[in-house]
């Protein structure tokens, strides 16, 4: 279709609020990106931050009331999903644009066969018969690494594993060829050996089809091998933005270099504490003025409190809401090369 | 869980349920009454009438005094005052009564889910104002919306869709019949409401649910998730609920035909036949005691298996 400089889905200063009884919940606010045609990009924050509202903010499934996209652009593919009629978003869902859900349990129809489910986005989309609907499904289960497709199809889903509903959820994400996935937490409900798996799998779909796909976790290790870009979430807002590699690499963020402190390292040695940020997430209906993270920080001076942050241009691709972005990012790229020349690379962070 | 390894043989709920159901002996109980009561009046009358050639409104020809004769190997049930065969009204009797205890439930589901249904998911003002009305329907004793109803539109006023549909399904437009068939509409035009409430709660708790996400995501319409997504999730209560309705509006129907304005001859149903009994009960007891006790052991029958559905239909208030 469409070239557009091959991006796909171009985010716009977007902002989401939600109005609730405690005030203006500012979900998401002033959030931009760019996903290019074939890539993957990770969206990393506590709970809270805003991940899912944005990517439910891309597709309009914002519940409105409370919610409400209040500016912003979505671009997808040339077309400005907040401009389009409902009916017009709803032909793009599933069929361009896909979603996979965090929680596989409850993400399917307990009250359906699987068939019925896969086969309705098909028929919706592709218009496909009855059987064409069926025989395709039973294509994307194989596709998906389920055993026995053609029996299977007509099983419940109480009468599937997690992994294997989750698959089924990947199975019907992914019927219609779409551009766009959107992984919303993808593993974070299955066990640990069927996280790999699932994500070998989304990984391995995306090269086939050459799919984009937007994964969007709270697990700093999925993103790192699946990812081209990353960008860290904190309060509605993008504290940082970076190529992976780069982010894991010099972060130019405080709260990034806390996250990244805080993933469990096998070669951590016995007895001593892991690290974890101290204190927790603020209330997004009631941000202080100055940087929503400052009461965590370890190196929060006045300023922080004070004033919001700028959003700092380290380099091309990289990019940091701090008031110290450049002061944080000498001090990664030192401590990158001083553990660089050291032979057993263990991790030095900075001071907490 | 190794779903993996076993091809498990589709074990859905309703098999689950149906199981449970049969755990419950009062329930099959129930369940095996009322089959035999529908197979019954379904082939009891053309039965009778090719093996004895008793039909319900034969009236014998002999101008006896008295014409109510006591059970025998003739006439099983006796005979009404009219000499009538009693067994054969009964059965005839009890083709009306069911007819109209289902056919208003189906009314009422029909209605009363999608009413319900369509509050529930759409919510907000639209929901208030569709469960206003219901409100304020329900704020009318039903009993005098059936009766307005019944007599606005019976006899010469009734609605020509109502003779179409009698001519069609009841092979005749006559006016009993088309009385029958306004009963009907007007027992399922009261009974909905409830069942919209019911539904409506349900799709309530369920429209949050993340597969309702799940199914926008893929570009399923409005329309589509309520009635291909939510009801069916909804429907265990809504059976249940359906199943306790058929006696009750078998009951309301009972009372109507008995103050007159249901059911009239030379059509029956167990509520007429029961009220023509009750004229004679101190000489010919048998003309009220059959169809009044047909038509408990049907009611009966239909309460137990509507309890027992519940119990098999919602595992977790299962008692052990």
């Amino acid at each position: 279709m469409s070239e557009n400089n091959g991006t796909i889905l171009s985010v716009n200063d977007l902002r989401t609020y939600f109005q609730t009884e405690d005030g203006i919940v500012k979900a998401v606010d002033g959030i931009s990106f760019e996903l290019k045609r074939g890539e993957t990009l990770g969206i990393v924050g506590e709970s809270g931050s805003g991940k899912s509202v944005t990517n439910l903010s891309v597709m309009r499934l914002i519940p409105e009331p409370p919610g409400k996209i209040v500016s912003g652009d979505v671009i997808f593919d040339g077309v400005d999903i907040r401009a389009l009629p409902i009916d017009g978003v709803r032909k793009i869902r599933g069929k361009r644009m896909a979603m996979i859900f965090q929680d596989p349990m409850t993400s399917l129809n307990p009250f359906l066969k699987i068939s019925t489910q896969l086969m309705e986005v098909t028929q919706l989309h592709l218009g496909h018969t009855k059987k064409q609907a069926r025989e395709h499904a039973i294509k994307m289960l194989k596709t998906v690494g389920i055993p026995e497709a053609h029996e299977r199809i007509d099983n419940y889903p109480h009468e599937f594993s997690g992994g294997m509903r989750q698959r089924v959820m990947i199975a019907m994400a992914l019927s219609c060829d779409p551009e766009l996935l959107i992984a919303d937490e993808p593993t974070t409900a299955l066990d640990v050996t069927i996280q790999a798996q699932i994500l070998e799998l989304i990984k391995d779909l995306k090269a086939r089809m050459g799919t984009s796909v937007i994964l969007i976790t709270h697990d700093l290790g999925v993103v790192a091998g699946m990812t081209e870009n990353i960008i860290v979430m904190y309060a509605g807002k993008v504290f940082e933005q970076a190529p992976t590699k780069e982010l894991f690499a010099t972060p130019a963020n405080p709260y990034t270099k806390g996250l990244l402190k805080s993933v469990p390292d096998p070669a951590h040695e016995e007895g001593t504490e892991l690290y974890q940020i101290p204190g927790l997430p603020p209330d997004v209906a009631h941000l202080p003025p100055g940087c929503p993270f400052a009461e965590r920080c370890y190196r929060a001076e006045d300023i922080c409190r004070r004033e919001f942050p700028p959003f700092v241009r380290i380099n091309e691709d990289h990019r940091s809401l701090c008031h110290f972005a450049e002061e944080v990012y000498a001090e990664s790229v030192a401590e990158q090369a001083a553990s660089a020349t050291r032979t057993n690379g263990s991790q030095g962070g900075p001071q907490a | 869980m190794n779903a993996e390894q076993e091809i498990v043989k589709g074990n859905s709920l309703w098999r689950d349920a149906w199981k449970r159901l049969l755990k419950n002996k009062l329930a099959v109980f129930g369940l095996v009454v009322l089959g035999l009561m529908l197979v019954a009046v379904t082939f009891g009358p053309p039965l009778m009438r090719l093996t004895t050639g008793v039909t319900p409104d034969f009236i014998p020809p002999d101008s006896d005094l008295i014409k109510s004769f006591p059970p025998s190997s003739e006439h099983w049930m006796g005979t009404d005052e009219a000499g009538r065969d009693m067994l054969a009204r009964v059965l005839q009797g009890g083709r009306i009564s069911l007819m109209v205890g289902i056919i208003s439930t189906l009314v009422s589901l029909i209605v009363g889910v999608s009413y319900g249904a369509i509050a529930g998911y759409l919510g907000g003002r639209i929901d208030n104002l569709m469960m206003r009305i219901v409100d304020i329907i329900y704020a009318i004793p039903y009993i005098l919306i059936v009766i307005v109803l019944l007599s606005v539109f019976g006899g010469p006023n009734t609605p020509k869709w109502i003779t179409f549909l009698s001519e069609k399904f009841g092979g005749s437009s006559n006016q009993g019949l088309s009385q029958i068939f306004l009963l009907f509409f007007a027992l399922g035009l009261v009974s909905w409401l409830t069942m919209a409430r019911v539904v409506r709660g349900q799709i309530l708790s369920l429209k949050n649910q993340e597969f309702v996400l799940a199914a926008k995501a893929t570009g399923v319409s409005t329309f589509g998730i309520i009635f291909k997504h939510l009801v069916p999730n909804a429907l265990g209560p809504v059976i249940i609920y359906a199943t306790l309705t058929v006696p009750s509006v078998m009951l309301t129907e009972a009372f109507l035909s008995y103050l007159g304005l249901g059911v009239q001859a030379p059509y029956a149903s167990w509520g007429s036949l029961a009220s023509d009994g009750v004229k004679n009960i101190a000489i010919f007891p048998w003309q009220l005691i059959f169809p009044g006790v047909t038509m408990a052991l049907t009611l009966f029958s239909l309460n137990f298996l509507g309890d027992g559905l519940r119990d098999a239909l919602d595992p977790q208030t299962r008692k052990f």
